[in-house]
């Protein structure tokens, strides 16, 4: 029934962008194969109505005897060739963009799921491939060449280094933006928890940068970041290529984490059908459900945790101010 | 006389107001009034007259219905343009606009009391009427002058419903301006009938009217002498009559077109290309839509093949005639497949001209499939070497039969592979 699996189709997926498509076109097609899903069979029959139908007699003869008989004719109305498919489109939302370069998970929403894709103020993961020895104005390798170098100079430790320093002012930044009192009990708790961080917009902020592969010309890292562009995480290994007196551009972008969609879930192309978004947004229902269950029970165990915590550290600061009292004696 | 003047057109937009609804019942009886009772002296008057003199209740009655097909008449006169189709056979003893019948009525009112009495009282809708004349009272449908969709004219109209009968998709077709008026206009007998005759005549088969019509309806306002004439020429041409039906099921808007445009389209394609006779048709046969479409991008293509891609006149004869879909593909697309084959994937000239229908498929299968076989150490596209693997192979298989004879690999593998590029 056409009602039902449109019913069906609500809630939160995704899906793997291929480089070089633009992420509308992507949104597009997945609209386009959703509604052929959703309008193949025709929801009900169509409907029939009684009409008098006039029938000749006799042809000659002055005396006309015009009959009528009833006869029950389809509503052409309501046909679908008159009345155009039953649904014509259907609310396809895109979560956080993927610029046409780029690649990998992206998240989509149908109908009541388009809600819940802007409270998704997750961290999101990206695994960026550089390339030393080149510079060029758009910071990809498809841009115009403004500068090359050597890189023979550059070594894994001096490459992690560079990393090191740019996760430290990342860092600062992220305690700067979450606006909490540092000297608080309040923010040791949250970051404790893993909350700390920035609420809604802000500037980019990479919680977490690593090289993963390290062979001159050619590095991979990954990143863990809040708020960022892909124009940005270019730039980042643009800025790497300077740091280490060299020059750097980035090969490709990789999406492999956002939220908590990954990309075991994430539907390649030949998957973007009815059935397959709708058995993916089952799954999605269904982790859902669990972390709920999950967090439920683990904000019970934690709320006892921080309970017993409080105490002891109230107990502390007792003795403390007591110890501060005794010096100041 | 002002004053009563102006109460009376106060009355008068009163009523209107009112018997919008009722138009339709009344209007009818009305009809058959004034067919069956000859020409009432119906003026604005007497319902003027009823209005300031309410107590009048011997009258009452009859002044009612009066009222209401006056009013009737009133609005219909205003409305005549709209409704002139069934306004036609009507016989209004006044054709003079409403003011003017209400201002020259108003000294007259004593005489037309006296008409009044004299008049045949009118048809009540409780009286008995003979099944003779139950038939033949006919109701008016509630078709709405202007409409912007079809559907509202389907079930009445013949033309419409046998369209859809015959699988013309409606909707599709009143989006386009214009065309819903003239499909409403036509009439089924003397000019769809004929010319879905022709069709079936020259052998497309019936199944494929709907698509026909669908996309091209101006093949029902086409002549037939011009229609004729085309497929005359055609056949001149030496194309066989099911080449000519196949090329007219496949390109709707083929017979629209004059005789001296499809001469031109093929002279050019034969002399651009130099092929021969013989090729001519048969790529015009297998692409029909060659002969419906401009110019203009077929001689870009050209242009782009010759000069972009380095391709020799020979080579391009060749591509041409095994997939004479490169004339009419998007250029930019074109050349991104044609710059992936030559420089990323190294193949030369000679192959791809070997294998032309990889020109004609989607640059980012060939580029996963690609990459798939280089990661699995598998891309050898030169036919010299062992473990060659032709282009044709590459782009044209399913991918399941690609994966497992092809790159030895199972699908799930290549759906792996896929999210990391």
């Amino acid at each position: 029934m056409a009602i039902r699996t449109f019913r069906r189709l609500e809630g939160l997926f995704c899906v793997y962008k291929p480089p070089g498509v633009h992420w509308k076109l992507v949104r597009d097609s997945v609209e386009t194969s959703l509604l052929k899903g959703v309008n193949t069979t025709p929801s009900r029959p169509l409907p029939r109505e009684i009409r008098f139908l006039p029938l000749q007699g006799n042809e000659t003869g002055t005396a006309k005897e015009i009959t009528v008989s009833a006869a029950s004719v389809p509503v052409l109305s309501k046909h679908p060739l008159v009345t155009g498919p039953e649904f014509q489109n259907i609310k396809v939302g895109v979560g956080h963009h993927l610029d046409a370069f780029s690649s990998g998970v992206l998240v989509l929403g149908v109908g009541n799921g388009n809600k819940a894709l802007n409270n998704l103020h997750q961290t999101r993961d990206y695994t960026l491939e550089g390339e030393f020895g080149t510079a060029t104005d758009d910071f990809s390798h498809k841009g115009r060449v403004v500068e090359t170098t050597t890189y023979d100079h550059i070594t894994q430790e001096k490459l992690d280094k560079v990393l090191a320093m740019l996760q430290g002012a990342n860092q600062k930044a992220l305690l700067m933006y979450s606006r909490v009192d540092m000297r608080s009990q309040e923010a040791y708790e949250m970051a404790v928890q893993g909350l700390l961080g920035p609420e809604g917009k802000s500037l980019p902020i990479l919680t977490d940068i690593r090289c993963i592969h390290f062979q001159p010309p050619s590095f991979t890292l990954e990143v863990q970041c809040l708020n960022e562009t892909q124009k940005y995480l270019r730039k980042i290994v643009h800025e790497i290529g300077l740091e280490l007196r060299s020059t750097a551009v980035c090969k490709g972008v990789r999406r492999t984490r956002d939220g908590c969609f990954t990309l075991q879930d994430a539907l390649t192309r030949n998957h973007w059908t009815a059935t397959d978004i709708m058995g993916a947004i089952q799954q999605y229902h269904a982790t859902k459900k669990n972390k709920k269950k999950s967090s439920h029970s683990k904000n019970m165990d934690s709320r006892l945790q921080l309970e017993g915590f409080k105490i002891t550290t109230n107990e502390e600061n007792a003795t403390n101010q007591g110890e501060a009292v005794h010096t100041i004696k | 006389m002002a004053s009563s003047f102006a109460q009376s057109l106060r009355c008068r937009s009163h009523l209107c107001s009112k018997t919008v609804t009722f138009t339709i019942q009344y209007f009818t009886q009305f009809r058959h009034c004034t067919t069956r009772r000859g020409p009432v002296a119906l003026n604005a008057a007497s319902f003027i007259n009823d209005n300031n003199t309410p107590y009048q209740p011997r009258e009452r009655g009859k002044q009612q219905k009066c009222y209401y097909s006056t009013v009737k008449h009133v609005e219909s006169e205003v409305k005549e343009s709209k409704y002139s189709k069934d306004l036609s056979g009507m016989d209004f003893v006044s054709v003079k606009s409403p003011l003017s019948q209400i201002r020259d009525v108003m000294p007259v009112t004593e005489n037309q009391i006296s008409l009044n009495l004299d008049v045949t009282p009118e048809l009540s809708a409780l009286e008995e009427i003979s099944d003779d004349e139950a038939i033949t009272i006919s109701v008016p449908s509630a078709i709405p002058p202007a409409s912007t969709s079809l559907k509202e004219y389907v079930d009445q109209s013949e033309t419409l419903s046998k369209l859809v009968q015959l699988g013309v998709n409606l909707w599709k077709l009143e989006q386009r301006p214009n065309v819903g008026s003239m499909l409403l206009r036509l009439d089924f007998e003397t000019d769809v009938v004929p010319r879905l005759l022709f069709l079936k005549d020259i052998g497309v088969e019936d199944s494929r009217f709907g698509y026909i019509i669908t996309h091209n309806p101006f093949i029902l306002t086409e002549s037939l002498e011009n229609l004729q004439s085309r497929v005359k020429y055609l056949k001149s041409k030496k194309f066989s009559s099911e080449t000519v039906a196949s090329m007219v099921s496949r390109a709707p808007y083929l017979l629209n077109f004059s005789v001296k445009r499809l001469d031109n389209r093929l002279g050019f394609y034969q002399q651009e290309l130099s092929l021969s006779v013989s090729n001519t048709r048969n790529i015009v046969a297998r692409l029909p839509r060659l002969l419906c479409g401009s110019l203009e991008p077929v001689k870009e293509n050209l242009k782009v093949c010759e000069i972009e891609f380095g391709l020799k006149k020979n080579e391009i004869q060749h591509i041409i005639i095994a997939v004479p879909k490169v004339l009419t593909a998007n250029k930019k697309k074109l050349t991104q497949i044609f710059n992936f084959l030559h420089n990323t994937m190294n193949i030369p000239h000679r192959l791809i001209v070997k294998f032309p229908q990889v020109l004609n498929s989607k640059y980012l299968r060939i580029r996963e499939r690609h990459l798939f076989l280089q990661y699995l150490g598998k891309a050898q596209y030169d036919p010299a070497q062992s473990n060659y693997i032709s282009l044709d192979r590459l782009v044209s298989l399913p991918d399941e039969t690609f994966c497992t004879e092809v790159a030895l690999a199972t699908l799930d593998d290549f759906y792996l592979f896929q999210k990391t590029l």
